[in-house]
């Protein structure tokens, strides 16, 4: 175990945490890649030599601080090397989201000023060279993977392996140097800058310093009991602040190792060959596991299936009581272990979680029959509620406590409070330094004593002290009757039913709500295989009456349960269509984490929307899409417009 | 697809105006500016028959060091007869086929593929209960030197052998990003994917030249990019010399170097894809209008 003694002790920065680990713990992993099929491992100390001679690499090349270095590429060792190489010689590593197209590289490449780039292949070189005419501050690029780049223009392009080399072959006073950078880093150095995905507007470079990643890392390992023996995998975009806690905070702090994986195709394998004990999705993956599970089953033999769901129904009634320690009686715990031979075992392994401790979701609300699925079958699912700006905790959800729609109780040394209008405030040692050359963001969201604006509604459940965050605050809006419009209460409703991928409602200032759904293609595709509906293309498929008549049973099941609800009883879905397209990040209609831009979708629709209000019964519309590659095309539709009934009775009451 | 390769290189600079095509020249610079060596390979005067049926006539074309070969013509052309020719599987009953630098005799299917010669099929040839990485192993037969005994032991020098030879196959897989399948078995794996794991085959002999037997067949159009780009990549990364047939003709005109068009077996045209392209007599035969 290492000795977690504080910052005091000049364990204030990220490379400083990597020399004490080279030296307490040399010999534990601390990274490792599979490559060409081998898992290949690095010790600390290893590691520590990597990465110095990295640094000195970059030191030659005339990196030095004040520089930001933008890293750009999928999730490898050498990527979160070259940040904390970059940190030792005083520069500001800047993750960047690795599917975003160029464009939208520019605008963060030139607001940060990056001199520098990291790029981990040619996908990423030619992204930067296509834009580098727009990026004035930009001088070099160094890029990890050299296939394909050997007939490029070297003079400002530099392969990894010769940046190390050089800086393996450094002198004694350039290393004497980056020793004293090393020693001159402090709690309030810049550890990182990250950009916000940004639901509205221009993504913001949120500033977080060696202070708020070491404090908050300190403290949510301490809360579930992290060692260093855990191991993560380390797949979710380095852009994201979890990804940089996990892998650059929590990991030197306890000393575990980060595990990447070969590519993202081989995810699933790379699970189950590592088998996480801390392992974090947001909401998304384990529900696309679930429908995978789920349609595999159906193709299983009849007894299998049978045993299946008969396990599977003991599990929903006693798994989770089980896995929170609760009383459960001998005969049914005995039912329970022959259920964890027969079925829970081998799927947990399957899909790679035999050994999860801890595992969390958040970013959305989880579907509660999604959760306890997983917590039945003994999985120690928690959620949890943060934001970059928080260096990702806010509150969590402690062992022993977990509720499907709760968000937990404010993590270890965060402070946080509700708002006059309902909106959840928080004030911590991981609170954000500023956003970056915005002075005005981050006097709107940041006030003087520390307390930080989140934007989301909630309330604390008076029961069991947990956060209950509601929506959006600014999204909470009123319909023209003055009843309340929460749209992601209701679109969370429509999302947890496996055929729904997205939903998106509409209603504030009208008299009733209209939404906007988009299928889950993998599961309405297993669905059509199975009833002899035949189609060609998504939209084929999501306009298909049979689909559509699927959906508004859904809608009207999510109607009747919204209309028990006596406050947001208005918020019934009317009229709803089925698009004829995924909402895709790549058309701006999503963010890159996968959030719904609820005010571009309504502008970019908005004939799609004025159908849905005045009553007609189709509507045709051309839509323009953006391919993978950047390039540009359209496509045109007639869509169905579906009219829901919806449950009157509460209205009145809500009303009165 | 073309766009691949030549804006590639065209916009960050280091383009070189490339000469015209001069078929008599032994080296030449193509339009994006990668030199192309000498002759590997020359068929001189090549005629085929199977009894009556003259697969064909009188054809005649030499493939360079590092170019890419297109070979095109619409169906019973006789293209495949003449890749089978090149791979020694159909012996010609006229002509002489030259290989780098010797004129080749009757030779065995085999004996050609050690000279350095692979190549994939139009109908995929794979041994479907194996795995990809397997099958790609397959590939390196030829060069495994240790005898079935010690292999079979899996001991001292047969394991640093089969290490070696795994290395350089799992190299492939990376390259050909079909990590994600190495462990499944091909015959479960979709059309474009064991397509791919019939180039990694191939790639797995390191030849000298490939030759790819409708690669894109049956393929949607990201596969084809994909594969596209794959075949670019392996002529650069490798410095393979790949000789294609293929019916999809933009593919065609994008990738290759050189065009050679076969008709009834006879040759109509040979030259760069924009020559051809305009060509009277392959316009009349193959290509309908010009567009």
């Amino acid at each position: 175990m290492l000795e977690s003694s504080m910052g005091g002790d000049g364990l204030q920065s990220i490379p400083a945490l990597l020399r004490r680990n080279a030296k307490a713990i040399a010999n534990a992993p601390a990274y490792r890649e599979k490559e060409l099929g081998i898992w290949q491992s690095w010790t600390w100390s290893e590691a520590e030599k990597e990465i110095t001679d990295l640094a000195l690499g970059f030191a030659d090349l005339g990196v030095g601080p004040g520089d930001y270095m933008a890293i750009i590429g999928r999730n490898r060792p050498y990527l979160y090397w070259s940040m904390i190489a970059a940190q030792m010689v005083g520069a500001t590593p800047v993750p960047l989201y690795q599917d975003a197209v160029a464009e939208e590289m520019t605008y963060v490449l030139s607001h940060c000023g990056a001199r520098f780039v990291v790029a981990g292949d040619q996908e990423q070189v030619d992204k930067v060279l296509e834009i580098q005419s727009e990026l004035e501050s930009f001088e070099h690029m160094i890029y990890l993977d050299s296939r394909g780049m050997r007939k490029y223009d070297h003079t400002r392009l530099h392969a990894y392996a010769d940046v190390q080399a050089k800086g393996r072959a450094a002198s004694d006073q350039a290393k004497a140097k980056l020793d004293n950078g090393i020693s001159a880093l402090t709690y309030d150095t810049t550890c990182v800058m990250l950009y916000t995905s940004g639901t509205t507007g221009r993504p913001k470079g949120v500033v977080l310093s060696n202070r708020n990643i070491i404090e908050t890392a300190k403290s949510s390992s301490e809360f579930d009991k992290l060692g260093a023996n855990e191991e993560v995998l380390a797949y979710l975009p380095m852009a994201w602040v979890g990804d940089f806690i996990f892998s650059m905070g929590q990991a030197p702090w306890t000393g575990f190792c980060v595990n990447c994986p070969e590519s993202a195709q081989t995810m699933a394998t790379d699970l189950r060959e590592i088998g996480p004990s801390y392992y974090f999705a947001p909401p998304r993956v384990f529900e696309s596991q679930l429908t995978t599970v789920m349609i595999r089953m159906e193709d299983a033999g009849r007894f299998k299936k049978a045993l299946f769901d008969y396990f599977m129904a003991h599990a929903g009634k006693f798994g989770s009581a089980i896995l929170d320690g609760k009383q459960v009686g001998i005969w049914d715990r005995i039912k329970y272990s022959v259920g964890e031979m027969l079925i829970y075992g081998p799927l947990k392994n399957t899909l790679g979680f035999s050994n999860v401790r801890v595992g969390y979701t958040a970013g959305e609300a989880i579907g509660p029959e999604i959760f306890d699925f997983y917590r039945s079958l003994g999985i120690n699912l928690k959620q949890l509620y943060g934001q970059t700006e928080a260096s990702v905790f806010i509150t969590q959800q402690p062992d022993g406590e977990v509720q499907s729609d709760t968000v937990g109780v404010p993590s270890p040394s965060v402070e946080v409070k509700i708002g006059d209008n309902g909106e959840v405030y928080y004030r911590s040692p991981g609170t954000f330094v500023e956003y970056y050359k915005n002075p005005e963001s981050t006097a709107e969201t940041k006030d003087p004593e520390g307390w930080v604006a989140t934007g989301d509604a909630g309330f604390f459940e008076e029961s069991t002290g947990h956060l209950r965050i509601i929506d959006r605050a600014k999204d909470v809006g009123k319909l023209a009757d003055g009843s309340m419009f929460a749209p992601k209460y209701v679109e969370n409703k429509l999302k947890f039913y496996p055929r729904i991928l997205e939903a998106v409602l509409f209603g504030a200032g009208k008299d009733r709500c209209v939404a906007f759904i988009n299928i889950d293609l993998n599961a309405v595709g297993n669905w059509a295989e199975r009833n002899n509906i035949a189609y060609s293309s998504y939209q084929e498929l999501a306009s298909h009456p049979k689909v559509l008549t699927a959906i508004k049973t859904h809608v009207e099941e999510v109607n009747r349960s919204v209309a028990q609800d006596t406050m947001l009883s208005g918020c019934q879905i009317h009229r709803f269509l089925v698009l004829h397209k995924e909402l895709d990040a790549d058309d701006g209609e999503l963010t890159r984490t996968r959030k719904v831009r609820r005010k571009i979708i309504g502008e970019k629709f908005e004939d799609l929307v004025t159908a849905l209000y005045d009553g007609s019964k189709s509507v045709y519309t051309e839509t323009e899409v953006t391919y993978e590659d950047g390039g540009k095309g359209k496509i045109t539709a007639t869509l169905e417009i579906c009219d829901v009934p919806v449950a009157t009775g509460s209205t009145t009451m809500a009303a009165e | 697809m073309r766009c691949a390769r030549s804006n590639r290189v065209n916009d960050h600079g280091s383009g070189i105006e490339g000469e015209q095509v001069n078929d008599t020249a032994t080296n030449y610079v193509t339009e994006d500016g990668r030199t192309i060596g000498g002759v590997i390979m020359e068929m001189k005067n090549i005629t085929l028959r199977f009894g009556g049926v003259v697969a064909i006539k009188d054809a005649s074309f030499d493939i360079h060091e590092g170019e890419i070969r297109a070979i095109i013509g619409p169906n019973g052309a006789g293209k495949s007869s003449m890749l089978n020719v090149i791979n020694g599987f159909y012996h010609p009953q006229e002509g002489e086929v030259w290989f780098r630098g010797e004129k080749r005799p009757s030779m065995k299917p085999y004996e050609i593929a050690e000279q350095g010669i692979a190549r994939t099929f139009q109908n995929i040839a794979l041994f479907h209960g194996m795995t990809t990485i397997e099958n790609v192993m397959t590939g390196r037969q030829l060069m495994m030197k240790k005898n079935f005994f010690w292999q079979m032991l899996r001991v001292g020098p047969a394991l640093d052998e089969e290490v070696e030879h795994r290395r350089k196959c799992e190299e492939i897989i990376d390259f050909l990003e079909i990590q994600a399948i190495r462990k499944t078995p091909v015959g479960s794996l979709p059309y474009g994917l064991q397509k791919r794991v019939e180039l990694a085959r191939a790639l797995a002999m390191e030849p000298k030249l490939l030759l790819l037997d409708e690669p894109m067949a049956g393929m949607n159009v990201e596969e084809k990019e994909d594969m596209s780009r794959f075949i670019l990549d392996v002529n650069e990364q490798y410095g393979t010399t790949i000789a294609l047939i293929e019916h999809d003709m933009s593919v065609v005109m994008d990738l290759a170097d050189r065009v050679v068009v076969l008709d009834y077996g006879k040759m109509l045209a040979d030259g760069t894809p924009d020559e051809v392209q305009k060509n009277q007599a392959v316009i009349d035969a193959y290509l309908g209008v010009e567009h």
